[in-house]
């Protein structure tokens, strides 16, 4: 029997796909500066992500947002695809996997949210 | 006169009446070239075994009926050529997914009942008389939908699709590509009928866009395009219903 | 359905480009703490960017730079099955073009990301 009870669903599809965009077109660069070009003093200028400067970018209006958008979109894309996998592994959607797939992205969203706004403006 | 060629053609066996499982049976099956892998089930059934059980009727790819799991790939037996497998076994099982009947006949019966509650026929807008003569519909709204008309129910799609293995009751490819066929078409007002069901538990956000439905259609229908489309539909559903006077599905 | 991925190369390919999700969270993961960091003051702050400079970490963010850019390029390579049709002037838009449109539009937006990070930090 067909189970006609509307589905949920559009709010974490909505929220992978916000996610998936967001990792497809920055993810790969990101990765490139943060954890690649100024680790090893390649490319970009040596202070790039010095304390004031990031200190500076958290604070300021559209890096706030841009920090925000990229960790909370990110895990919510990564939490729904992997809810996903599980199943199609053979473990179903169960309380736990609820737990990890979901509750740690909305709890990864309300820590950013905090500390991005205790950083002040 | 080249020498006679011998293919060997494993059969997926399942008699309900004596065997708790299915099991295999190899057949040794001289072909020509032009023999395509439906023509190599006939001819066991006419040599070797009379109780080979497939379905087929048209030979040319109109009917959707010869649908098998021709080595693991859903494909259409009529229009899959001996020769391209030889000199390699050639696997045929019944349709992945289904529930098999006999042989190579699976059990269409959830299919059926699928296709029959997305409701796949016009629902007019409003009664219409005979007066009013024919709706008019230009060649822009006619390609709207054409495509999805091509669909002839091969149920391909849904051996292709690991969700409908994983969850049976999923609407999936097929008759959701035949609901998006009439939503798109302009003489059509059952949308609202129809997003009762795309937007349910068993709707399209099942389909975690593998996309091999549509790698696998015969008739380019494309059918996970329709699915994902509807996946925006029912978005669009679900949070502007709110919003809209009539308000959409319940 | 055990291991029904395993049966076909198509569901191979997905399952791979379905795991890139791992390395999105965990580069997300990484960031989080960064943010956490920063919020705790200049000292915390440098100790993270001298654990960024540790081989570990530059070795597990090269494989984050090799499966999130495997995400990018299948994330637009499914373009044609995941969104609508594309029109223009009345005529469908081929899936190819899509696809390549999607790429392009990764590599600018790479670009002007590195470039605004230059222009911040010169």
């Amino acid at each position: 029997m067909i189970n006609r009870k509307r589905s949920n669903a559009p709010i974490f599809w909505g929220l992978f796909g916000a996610g998936g965009m967001i990792a497809a077109l920055f993810g790969t660069m990101l990765v490139f500066i943060t954890g690649i070009a100024v680790p090893m003093g390649l490319l970009l200028p040596a202070n790039t992500m010095s304390y004031p400067k990031m200190l500076a970018f958290a604070q300021n209006f559209i890096g706030k947002g841009f920090i925000f958008v990229v960790i909370a979109l990110m895990l919510w894309h990564a939490g729904h695809r992997i809810f996903h996998s599980l199943h199609e592994i053979g473990i179903h959607p169960g309380f736990f996997a609820r737990l990890i797939c979901y509750g740690g992205p909305l709890v990864a969203t309300i820590i950013s949210a905090a500390l991005l706004l205790g950083l002040g403006f | 006169m080249s020498e006679q060629k011998i293919i060997e053609i494993e059969v997926l066996r399942y008699l309900p009446e004596s065997d708790q499982a299915p099991h295999s049976e190899i057949y040794k099956v001289p072909f020509t070239d032009d023999m395509s892998v439906l023509q190599g089930a006939q001819y066991i059934k006419d040599n070797f075994d009379g109780s080979l059980t497939f379905r087929w009727s048209c030979r040319m790819a109109i009917c959707g009926s010869c649908g098998m799991m021709i080595n693991g790939v859903p494909k259409l037996s009529c229009e899959t050529f001996i020769r391209d497998y030889y000199p390699n076994r050639i696997t045929i099982e019944a349709l992945a997914n289904f529930p098999i009947e006999k042989d190579l006949v699976v059990d269409l019966s959830s299919f059926i009942e699928k296709l029959e509650a997305i409701q796949p026929y016009i629902i007019p807008k409003e009664p219409r008389t005979v007066e009013q003569g024919e709706y008019i519909q230009s060649p822009a709204q006619f390609a709207e939908y054409i495509q999805y008309t091509s669909c002839i129910n091969c149920t391909l799609c849904y051996a292709a699709c690991p969700q409908v293995g994983l969850n049976q009751n999923f609407l999936g490819p097929a008759v959701i590509a035949l609901a998006h066929r009439y939503n798109m078409d302009s003489r059509d007002g059952g949308q609202d009928q129809r997003m009762e069901l795309l937007a349910s538990m068993d709707g399209v956000y099942n389909c975690s866009a593998v996309g091999y439905c549509s790698e696998v259609c015969p008739k380019h229908v494309d059918p996970g395009n329709a699915v994902n489309v509807n996946k925006i539909n029912a978005a669009k559903d679900y949070f502007l219903r709110f919003l809209s006077p009539k308000g959409g599905s319940k | 359905m055990d291991g029904w991925w395993k049966k076909n190369p198509y569901y191979v390919e997905y399952m791979v480009h379905e795991s890139t999700a791992f390395f999105v969270a965990a580069y997300a993961i990484v960031l989080l703490v960064g943010l956490l960091r920063l919020s705790q003051g200049e000292a915390a702050w440098n100790g993270f960017l001298e654990a960024l400079k540790s081989p570990l970490s530059i070795v597990v963010h090269l494989v984050f730079l090799v499966a999130i850019a495997y995400h990018a390029f299948t994330w637009f390579k499914l373009f044609p099955l995941t969104m609508p049709p594309m029109i223009v002037n009345g005529k469908r838009v081929e899936p190819g073009v899509v696809v390549g449109t999607g790429w392009t539009a990764a590599i600018v937006a790479s670009l002007v990301l590195l470039g605004l990070v230059w222009r911040i930090a010169a």
